[in-house]
Formats: C-alpha cells, structure tokens, sequence
C-alpha cells in the first residue's frame, strides 16, 4: 500500500500550483522554504517573479542555495522573439560537390538558426562532407529512388536538379535555396550580408505587379509610393518568388562570359523591384526563394538539356522553371520580386569550355521566350498545380514539336505534379 | 573642364519652366553651360526673371506663348509647371532635357558631383530592352550585360525615347503622403537604370527628365492644368501615362533611375493636396483606362497615336468629368500647334 502524502507535500503542491496568488513569503519557516524552493526548481517553474519572492525573505539558507546553484537574474530583458520565421523556413541546398564545409562554414552565422534540407547530387558518389551544429535533413540518391519510385524514369533529380527534391520533401512555407559555390558577399562596410533574412523580408512583404513605383520598393525603410500612384493598388499583393543577384561571378550565359572573361559584377544595386505583371523574365536558381504553399509546386525538375551539366552555363533548366513560375504568379496574382540580396558567386568551370559543350540552352531560349510570353491559363486554374497542368498541355502541343527536349519537359511537369500530390496527400 | 566636348552639345535644349528665379543655375553651371536653354516663365509675364549671365538662352513668356500659337495657347497651362511643355513645341532640337528650379546637383556615394545630363545622354543614345526583363538592369551600362537565359534576339534592344531620373532628398510623394511622413527623405542612391516593361506603367515625374524629341515629343504634352482648371500635380503624370501607351505601340523604350539630383524644396502638403485631390480619386479610373488602351496598327505615327488616344480619353473618361472633355480637346490643339511649329521636312 502506499504512503499517503503528507499534510507538507500537499500544501507545497497546492503553493506551486496557486503561486500566481502569493505575493510574500517572508513568514514561511526556513525549512518549509526550502523545500518549496527545491519543489519549485524540480517543476521548472522558477521564474523571475518567484525567484525574487524567495530573494525577498532575506533567509540565508535560501541565499546560500541560490548562490551555490548559480542562479542569476536575467539582466538583459528577454524581448518577445520577433517574428522570426524560424519554424516556417527550409533552406534547400543541392551539393554538388562533396565537401561542403567551407560553404557551410561562411554561411553558419545566417543558417544556423533555420532547419536546413540538404540534397545530395544522385551522381556524386562517396559521403558528403557536412560539418556539425546544423538542424538539417540530409537526403541522397537512396532516399529520392524510395520516394519518387516508378516515377524517377520521367523525373531526374540529377545535378542542379537535386534540389527540387528537398522542396518536395518540405513542409515549411517559405523555401531559400542557393548554389552550393556561393557565399556571402560583404556590404561597404566589409561585414557579410545576411541573404536569408533579406529573402524572407522579400516574401513576407508585399509586392507591386500592377503599376511600376519609380522608388522601388514602397515597403523597405525610408521608401514609399510615388505621386501618382493609385491608392486602390497601395496594399500590394503576396510574394510567391524572391530572385536574389550575385556579385563576383554573374550569370552570364557561355558565349557572353567566353567573349569578355574578365567581366565581373561588382556593382551593388541597393534595391528590392516586384518585377510587373506578364512581364517575364530569366530567373536564375542560383539565390531564390519562394512561398512553398502558394507556388510550390510551380518549382519543378523538367527542362534537361541533352548535354546539361553540372555548371550553371551548361544548363537552362531554371529558366524554364522560372518562367513557369512567373505564369502561374501572374495568373494567381501573386508578385515576383528581383534584386537584393546578393550573394558572393564563386568561380567554377570555364566558360569557354562549357560553350563548347553545350549551346543549346542558348538556342532554346528563342522559342521559350515567346512562348511564355503568350501562354494564357484559363479561369478555373485556381491553384499552382492546375497551372503547372496547364502550362504543360499547352508546352506538349505549341513547342513539342519543335523539340524532344519540349515534349520531355511537358511530360515530367504532368509527372512531377502527380508526384507533388501522392507525396502530398500523406 | 572636361577634355572631350560636352555630348550633343548642339542637339539638346534644356527647357526649365519658372515663376521664381533661376538661381539653382549657379550650380549646374558646369554642366550646362555648353547647352542652349529654354525658359518658359509662367505666371505674371511682366515680371523680369532674370537668367545668370554666360547661359546661351530664350525665354518666353505668356505674352510669347500667347503671340506665338494664337488661339491655340488655350492648351498651355498658366500658373503651373506643365507651362513647360511649350519650351518642347518651340525646340528646334533633338533631345530635351527638363528640369526643375528646386533642384541641384547631387552627390554619389562617393562624394563626387552627378553630372545628371551626362547621365540621361547615355541613358537615350544606347537602346532599352521593354521586351524581356534583365535582371542585372541595364545591360549597355558598362560593367553588366545580358544575364543567362535572355534570348540573343532581344539583345539589339529597341530606340530609348525617354530617360526618367530620381531624386534624393525631398522624395516626390503625393499630398496625403506628405502629410503623414513629413520628415522622410529619399537617402537610398541606387545605382541602377531599368528600362520599364512593354504594357507597363509608371508615374512620370517632370523634375529630372530628358526624351528623344523625334521619337515622341509630340506625345510629351503636359495637360491642363493651374489657374482656371480643377486639377493640379498631375501634369507630368499625364504625359507620362500617355508617353508610355504609345512608346509601348510604337516599340520605344522608357528608362528609369539614374541619374539622381537633390531635391531641395518641398512644397506646402495642405496645398497639393487641393491640387491633386480630384486627381486622386480620377486616377483610379484613368489607370484602367490607359492599362486597357489600345491604339490601332495604322497610327504610325506619334501624331496620329496621340489624336487617336485624345479621342477615347473624350469617349472613355469624358464620362467620369466634363474636364476630360476640354483635355481631350486641348490634346488636340496640342498636335496642331504642334505641327505648325514643326512641320515635318518630308511631304
């Protein structure tokens, strides 16, 4: 049989409950006192208020105890924790390489706080080198052919490719991604830029597709909406995708960086634009983000050119999808942003070399371009998936006869949204 | 002084509209002195405006105005800025430049003196891409190019018709922002100029602008406004609205951002917000107005562009104000004095 409590333990359970209603306890004895505190301590509610009543009763004991046990006061307020976004961000990285340490090193400051998903290249064989200190999920080729499955025959996750695997497998609202060969660029003060803060400020403010402000962003500091523009259009609508620039190594196309090799951008535009509406443009994948519940699946793995490659000249295929993405926020009325934050692009590869490899993606661009230009969803896609349908019906029957790699890119996006969807219905 | 001669030192007139003095000349002086000016002196046309000495200039007045287009003065406006369009009538040169008499010369980041009209030179002698957006901005700047991704068959770009520049300082803002931020100022200098999208609008402000007048002066007229009219403010606005619809059917290019200068005055809140207040309701329907408008494939011409969009501005927002009515007309006067001041060589 066992013991039943005591009269002591009793009033110390109905103290800790009720200790919102004490306001003094200078008249406990020491030793009732001191079990409180113990008690108090093993239920984890010592906070600031009740440690100052213990402090208050002037008891030595107690002040001994709270000494030896190290308790400080918190000097410094512990403010509410802006709204940091913590839990709602996924930063997808696709490596490429194998050692991902210097990269993850430079960028630990302004990573460390995010869960980040991090996707291995299904063609780099052996471990990827990770360092440690990292809330992040790992996935390699073994983990994409359980996935994916039977359909990872219309599907590949190869090479810059592999990152869409970890927005399929993310379940936060706002995704960040950026090439593996990037790391911080530094402001004029020499201190690096925080690209992630700068992506999630992109999509958790309003965009501006329907009238140009000359100032730019009306929603940073220090800026608004010019003379002119129509009140009824000052509230803004949301941001699907957020595409970030690059100093050093721009992206350029191969034959522009084979033609003039010393071209570097160093010029820093201190500026954030919402790209306008049916305007398109080329995003590339190399620093974006975007709003995984409005566009998601919009972010798709379908444009492989035949020689596509593991350099970002050597491949077109987040052109296409940006392109893809530009439709469908036009069609939902969503913005697309361009410019800040930039981000400091390593040089890799050769361009000259990546030209004479592969110049198709420069080629492809001329019917690509005119095609997104003109294609138009009908009323009743009212999600990113039925536009994806859409887009590539029309891709299958305007551009696929053009080229295989057309037909191909229009199969896979129908795949690729049936995939969203299987995995999504989970 | 600079060793090479000041660009298009011959094909450019600067025209700056006033009502107060022109002391802000001191210190674009470096500059502009090399260029031809054209006052156009609103308000009371008795008054003496007087122009620093060593400017090769002409100055008009509402008496010239009124001498020189006749009856058809009624489409200049008095006691406004857009007073300012007349110095575009009467220019015999291919470029413009405006500026107005509250606004100076600024600094880059790095200290140094923007040359503003350097700046709008180069931005209307290399060509505007309105058809595909470049993320690196302005891929003729030196220092950038095209970006991957952008076709090789859009890379010629097309003609720039205007260079639309920015202010530090006293941002424009309209009335009602004014009054709730009255302290802010535009310190953000970015450095970047954008050519502004096919089927895209913009609010055109007047204070730092230069066009192609061959391209599309006969499209830059700035309305009816001031004395006698129930708007303000909303001038260059107008042109702007009306520059773009054609540029975009005509296949011409608008740019924005560099160069900036410093605005130094801003002008009284309770004020302009008179002024623009119908203004501010009337946008929200002459917005969808210019978004839809369409012109037809044979309006070749900014002439016939422009009459053609004064007959839906009469047709389409004659309905929202009786105002739109007398612009619509006034439009029309425009393009015959126009004409009559410069009759095409050809035919």
């Amino acid at each position: 049989m066992r013991n039943p409590p005591t009269l002591l333990s009793l009033t110390i359970d109905s103290a800790l409950i009720n200790f919102s209603t004490i306001s003094d306890l200078s008249f406990v004895p020491e030793h009732i006192l001191l079990e409180l505190f113990v008690r108090t301590l093993k239920a984890g509610k010592l906070n600031e208020k009740i440690l100052k009543l213990f402090v208050a009763t002037g008891k030595e004991e107690i002040l001994s105890v709270i000494e030896s046990l190290n308790i400080q006061h918190i000097l410094v307020p512990v403010l509410p924790t802006r709204k940091l976004f913590h839990d709602e961000v996924d930063i997808v990285i696709g490596a490429l390489q194998p050692d991902l340490t210097s990269f993850m090193e430079q960028w630990r400051p302004f990573f460390s706080r995010f869960h980040l998903i991090i996707v291995q290249d299904p063609d780099l064989k052996g471990e990827l080198k990770i360092p440690e200190g990292f809330n992040l999920n790992l996935y390699t080729k073994s983990d994409i052919d359980k996935v994916v499955g039977s359909s990872s025959n219309a599907i590949s996750f190869s090479g810059y490719s592999c990152r869409y695997f970890g927005y399929l497998m993310s379940r936060n609202k706002y995704i960040i991604s950026i090439d593996d060969d990037c790391i911080p660029a530094k402001n004029s003060n020499g201190e690096p830029i925080d690209a992630i803060s700068q992506h999630i400020i992109n999509l958790t403010t309003p965009a501006t597709p329907f009238f140009f402000n000359t100032l730019y962003d009306p929603f940073c500091e220090g800026a608004d909406f010019v003379r002119g523009y129509p009140f009824s259009l000052r509230s803004g609508v949301e941001c699907g995708l957020s595409c970030g620039l690059w100093l050093n190594l721009a992206d350029y196309d191969a034959p522009t960086q084979s033609l003039k090799p010393d071209l570097k951008n160093s010029r820093y535009v201190d500026a954030v634009l919402t790209v306008p509406a049916r305007t398109m443009l080329p995003v590339s994948g190399i620093n974006i983000s975007f709003n995984n519940e409005l566009v998601g699946p919009a972010l798709l793995p379908a444009f492989r050119l035949a020689k596509e490659g593991k350099v970002r000249w050597e491949t077109v295929e987040d052109i296409w999808t940006g392109m893809c993405v530009k439709v469908v926020c036009d069609h939902l009325r969503l913005g697309v942003k361009s410019g800040l934050p930039y981000v400091w692009r390593q040089e890799r590869g050769n361009a000259v070399e990546s030209l004479k490899k592969e110049w198709e993606g420069v080629k492809l661009m001329e019917d690509v371009v005119p095609f997104f230009q003109s294609v138009r969803l009908s009323e009743s896609a009212v999600t990113a998936e039925d536009c994806v349908v859409e887009i590539a019906s029309s891709v299958k029957e305007h551009l696929g006869p053009l080229n295989p790699t057309f037909a191909h890119a229009a199969e896979t996006m129908v795949e690729w949204i049936k995939l969203w969807k299987r995995l999504r219905a989970n | 002084m600079a060793a090479a001669a000041p660009p298009l030192k011959d094909e450019l007139d600067i025209v700056i509209p006033t009502i107060r003095n022109l002391d802000f000349l001191e210190m674009w002086r470096p500059f502009f002195q090399p260029y031809h000016l054209i006052i156009v002196q609103d308000g009371d046309p008795s008054k003496t405006i007087k122009v620093p000495d060593g400017f090769d200039y002409e100055l008009y007045n509402r008496n010239d105005i009124n001498k020189i287009l006749g009856p058809r003065s009624s489409c200049i406006s008095f006691k406004d800025s857009a007073c300012r369009c007349f110095g575009y009538m009467v220019s015999k040169k291919k470029y413009i430049f405006t500026i107005d008499d509250d606004c100076f010369v600024a600094n880059d980041p790095s200290g140094k003196q923007i040359n503003a009209l350097e700046q709008h030179i180069k931005n209307l002698l290399c060509p505007s891409t309105p058809l595909f957006f470049n993320t690196l901005y302005d891929p003729f700047r030196e220092g950038a190019d095209f970006v991957r991704g952008y076709p090789f068959s859009l890379r010629e770009g097309v003609p720039t018709a205007v260079s639309h520049g920015l202010w530090l300082n006293i941002p424009d803002y309209d009335a009602p922002t004014q009054l709730v931020k009255p302290r802010e100022r535009n310190s953000r200098y970015v450095d970047a100029v954008l050519t502004i999208p096919k089927g895209t609008l913009f609010p055109m402000c007047g204070m730092n602008l230069a066009f192609d007048r061959d391209l599309i002066g006969p499209a830059m007229y700035f309305g009816l406004m001031g004395d006698g009219q129930p708007i303000g403010r909303y001038d260059d606005m107008w042109a702007g609205w009306c520059i773009k619809v054609i540029c975009d059917h005509l296949g011409l290019g608008v740019k924005t951002g560099l160069p900036y200068i410093w605005h130094s005055k801003a002008s009284n809140p309770f004020v302009n917000l008179k002024k623009e207040y119908k203004g501010i309701f009337w946008q929200e329907e002459i917005i969808p107005f210019f978004q839809s408008a369409t012109l037809s494939k044979d309006s070749t011409t900014v002439q016939k562009c422009y009459l053609e969009l004064s007959k839906q501005v009469e047709e389409k927002l004659g309905k929202v104000d009786p105002y739109f009515v007398k612009l619509a007309d006034a439009m029309e006067t425009w393009i015959q004095a126009w004409d009559e001041l410069n009759p095409t060589k050809a035919n």
